[in-house]
């Protein structure tokens, strides 16, 4: 590894823009001409549109136009799109009701938008969108999902009879009630995932522009894959074809996946722009990002598992209803199935398995991927059951997780997922030494002399990143291939850039893929540029999710600086009059194996394009581009264990503690790896102890709809964090990639409760563990 | 329309507001000084925290009128001759920010804690002081130890001006 290399902890190239106010933000762009657009939303969770009177608003000062569902529909923009079929067990397709981008009959949530106003001003937009008339007859309203699946409910599509969007299963449900037959112990649990909202700093933002002259559109968004944006805007809205629309993510405040989905917004500023003959932006303020950002979890499970007498687990039964809210979001039907179901045998050997999701429509915001995106739901009743097994069986958390793991590779599990590689032991091992496990009896004594109760609790999590082999998931229900593009551009003067279609939205993609050419060629970072985010400049992209810019994305990279080499290897033998196969690449140079010749990376890419002496019949120039399609998912994985203090007085509970031991297979960046483990361990812990999306159940009016609601973990919240890497390099991708963007959301939340029930010697306890809830438990146990 | 006019970032500015119009948006679309940022709508975040009269303010709880006749300092402004301020170094040397969102607002507030404390701070105090500041990236680890090694640093430079 060279300074700035595979496995060193660069500084980020990106910082500076950030740091001296200079990042450009989508609210940030101004284009001339440009207006404004506030969107009318409903008030009501559930209720027909009777009739919408747009006179008064039209009237007020710096109107431009107000734009409403009808004529949407008249200029043939099509529904947003669910882009997974999931099957029901009796094999028929999912029941999947139309979302328009501005409703035209009915709204079904609280937010949900009726009209578009465009003014000359935010301000003015806004007066005039509070003078749009809608006039609305209410209808009942559902937001729970056992409510929903109930005999007379709310009926909230007419293609989802009770509301049941899907009846799934996974996994052989005789072979998993055979294990449960042999059973010495059978361990019980129902366990309630919660609802959160994303909240990325950056609200959403959209500019629409329409160029008539061309006949062409240009939109910039808060996107992290611009490039399906564009897609699905042109193949199924209809907006225009992909050759006349231009989608752009410039920087982008954070995703967590809340960006990844085409919303309402952002097709309608870009037809609104057409209709008004304006440039139309909109900017999400906080209070509208609560309502329509996709939220995520939402799960309600009932999960069984099965020990022999030696304490092997014989099988798992996990039913669980998905809450997906009041339409089905981009990847909502993917999340609950098979992000979920399929990591539902955690890091252990479980003989069989049997999974059951029911997807269910409710008058709450969509629910889609969120950090994680299944992989914290299958983890957390993964780790409660195990923790709980341990208590119930009488043995300890560690050793039973032990005699259970997954110890040879590869392994089949018996829902999918074949796991490449993996060490669980070391992880598991580095954690229990970093927190000292041993000592945590004399702490506990310690907090006891204090009136303080101290609890100890662990999570043993896999994931599967690198999403994802596109055949696998085509036959699974994705309607796109799950690959990744890279091109590699080496200028005349030996200066590099890599498009990428991988989008960084804080990942720091601008650095860590410039590490990799600096790896290859030993050329500086500052000589490489990373080009994304832009549909115009990269051809065609998936897109940053799914912790797959390392994995996919940078693979596609290095299979292009595969061809890149050879191509630069063949100039260089031809110069040196030296065979291909002596030429080698050190420190920017291309040197002849065994003597002193050597030449210069920038005259070699001169030669390149000066194409006065090249081999014969080779083209001139040097660019190579790749397309990278992973042969497997990649399963990072690990253990995390929380040490907390609960004040019985208070119910309050102070994390002391919190040790992170992954597996992320190889690593680029350490300071970048853990920066993204930090994050995401605030955003489980958060989950775990602080935030809670609220319905009122009558009226499906959004309670936690701001900060003053809704709690954000802040810094006072959390401790600072311990953080181990253990590598077994995943074999499946060049780099030996796992992928760690969303690990510490899903390892955490149920290492967090696991502690505080043991803290407070009661099982029954939910997230998030406010200090009323603790203290609940605590006094009713 | 009301007539405002201020010191920014050192130079005397001026421009006609809305009576309602925030601070925020007079310097962000007035002029287009857009590295203070709006995340909220409940002065919660921070992210558009500037400097007014050497204090750390949100600038979306302010009015521009009320702003009249102050001397504000924005992101944009702190950084002297080309050399970045010991907060923004700090903030890169220890990877305390990755979208880039909140840091603008983070440095600002995070400059204001140290010219309060000194270099008394410890981690306990910056993690009470950023409590009006949310970042959802970073889980503040990295933050905390920028603005602790910053505290150092900010300190020496006051002392040898």
């Amino acid at each position: 590894m060279g300074i700035e290399g595979i496995g060193a902890s660069v500084l980020r190239k990106e910082d500076k823009r950030f740091i001296t106010g200079k990042g450009r933000y989508t609210d940030d762009m101004v284009v001339p001409g440009m207006k404004h657009a506030v969107f009318v939303r409903s008030p009501y969770a559930h209720a027909k549109i009777v009739n919408i009177d747009t006179s008064e608003a039209e009237a007020m000062p710096g109107v431009i136009g107000i734009l409403n569902g009808k004529q949407l529909t008249e200029d043939g923009i099509g529904n947003l799109i669910c882009g997974w079929m999931v099957h029901s067990k009796d094999g028929s397709p999912m029941n999947m009701g139309a979302w328009r981008p501005l409703a035209q009959d009915t709204v079904r949530y609280v937010g949900d938008a009726v009209a578009i106003v465009v003014a000359d001003t935010r301000a003015q937009a806004r007066d005039a969108a509070d003078l749009v008339n809608v006039e609305y007859e209410e209808l009942p309203v559902v937001t729970g999902v056992e409510d929903a699946l109930a005999e007379g409910a709310p009926q909230i599509h007419p293609e989802a009879k009770n509301n049941l969007i899907f009846d799934w299963v996974l996994g052989d449900e005789q072979a998993t009630a055979d294990a449960f037959s042999k059973a010495a112990h059978v361990v019980k649990m129902d366990i309630v995932n919660n609802r959160l909202v994303p909240n990325a700093m950056e609200p959403r933002a959209a500019l629409g522009v329409y160029d008539a002259a061309e006949d062409h559109y240009t939109c910039w968004t808060t996107s992290q894959n611009p490039h399906v944006a564009r897609l699905v805007m042109s193949a199924f809205y209809n907006v225009a074809p992909e050759n006349k629309l231009r989608v752009i993510a410039p920087d982008v405040g954070g995703g967590f996946g809340s960006k990844i989905y085409i919303y309402p917004e952002e097709i309608v500023c870009l037809w609104a722009s057409k209709r008004t003959g304006v440039p139309v932006k909109w900017n999400c303020d906080r209070t509208e990002a609560f309502l329509t950002d996709a939220h995520g979890r939402d799960h309600v499970t009932h999960a069984e598992m099965a020990f022999d007498a030696d304490h092997h687990i014989l099988g798992l039964k996990v039913e669980t209803k998905a809450n997906l809210g009041a339409y089905m979001s981009l990847f909502s039907s993917a999340t609950p199935t098979y992000l979920y179901a399929t990591l539902l045998s955690g890091q252990y050997n479980i003989p069989a398995i049997h999974a059951n999701v029911k997807a269910i429509y409710t008058n709450t915001t969509p629910v889609d991927a969120y950090r994680g995106a299944g992989r914290p739901e299958a983890t957390y009743v993964m780790e409660r059951m195990m923790e709980t097994a341990a208590r119930q069986l009488g043995v300890s958390p560690p050793e039973l997780r032990r005699k259970n793991f997954i110890r040879s590779f590869p392994h089949q599990t018996p829902v999918i997922m074949t796991y490449d590689t993996g060490d669980f032991e070391a992880s598991l091992n580095a954690a229990m030494q970093a927190i000292d496990y041993a000592g945590f009896a004399s702490r506990r004594a310690e907090s006891e002399s204090r009136g303080k109760k101290r609890g100890i609790g662990m999570s043993c999590y896999i994931e599967a990143c690198g999403i994802a082999p596109s055949a696998a998931v085509g036959s699974l229900g994705a309607g796109v291939g799950l690959w990744e593009s890279a091109e590699v551009r080496v200028n005349a003067v030996g200066t590099i850039e890599i498009l990428t279609g991988s989008h960084s939205h804080g990942q720091g993609h601008e650095t860590t893929f410039a590490q990799l050419v600096a790896e290859r060629f030993g050329v500086g970072i500052d000589s490489v540029n990373i080009v994304h985010g832009d549909t115009d400049k990269v051809q065609m992209g998936m897109g940053t999710y799914g912790s797959r810019s390392g994995a996919v994305g940078m693979s596609a990279i290095v299979k292009a600086l595969d061809k890149v080499e050879a191509k630069a290897k063949k100039i260089a033998a031809h110069l040196m009059e030296a065979d291909e196969g002596d030429i080698v690449i050190e420190n920017g140079e291309l040197k002849v194996a065994g003597t002193d010749k050597t030449l210069p990376w920038f005259q070699m890419a001169l030669a390149a394009y000066t194409a006065h002496n090249l081999p014969s019949g080779m083209e001139p120039g040097l660019k190579e581009g790749a397309f990278y399609d992973p042969s497997n998912f990649t399963f990072p994985a690990g253990c995390y264990i929380c040490e907390v203090e609960v004040d019985p007085d208070t119910g309050k509970t102070e994390i002391l503690n919190f040790v992170a031991a992954d597996d992320f297979g190889n690593i680029i960046n350490p300071m970048i790896v853990e920066g993204q483990v930090h994050g995401g361990l605030a955003q489980g812990i958060g989950q775990a102890l602080l935030e809670g999306c609220h319905y009122d159940p009558q009226t499906g009016q959004l309670i936690t709809a701001s900060y003053m609601d809704y709690t954000m973990p802040r810094a006072d919240d959390l401790p600072s964090f311990q953080i181990s890497h253990q590598t077994t390099p995943c074999p499946g991708n060049p780099l030996g990639i796992k992928g760690c963007g969303e690990a510490g959301a899903i390892g955490s939340p149920p290492a967090v409760i696991n502690a505080i029930t043991d803290a407070i010697g009661t099982n029954g306890l939910s997230m998030p563990a406010s200090p009323q809830k603790v203290w609940a438990a605590l006094h009713n146990a | 329309m009301t007539k405002v006019a201020m010191k920014v970032n050192g130079r005397q500015v001026s421009g006609e507001v809305e009576g309602r119009t925030l601070l925020v948006h007079f310097l962000r679309e007035n002029l287009g000084l857009t590295g203070t940022h709006v995340g909220c709508d409940t002065t919660q975040c921070g992210a558009c925290t500037i400097h007014m009269n050497g204090q750390a303010v949100k600038a979306c709880t302010i009015l521009a009128a009320q702003a009249e006749g102050t001397d504000i300092v924005t992101i944009e402004g702190i950084a002297t001759g080309g050399e970045l301020h010991p907060m923004q170094a700090a903030f890169k040397q220890h990877h305390g920010l990755q979208c880039g969102f909140c840091t603008p607002g983070m440095i600002m507030a995070s400059i204001d804690i140290v010219n309060r404390h000194g270099s008394d701070l410890d981690e306990q105090t910056v993690r009470h002081e950023l409590e009006g500041n949310i970042c959802r990236c970073t889980g503040y680890h990295n933050i905390v130890k920028a603005v602790l090694a910053a505290a150092g640093a900010q300190e020496q430079r006051q002392a040898a001006e």
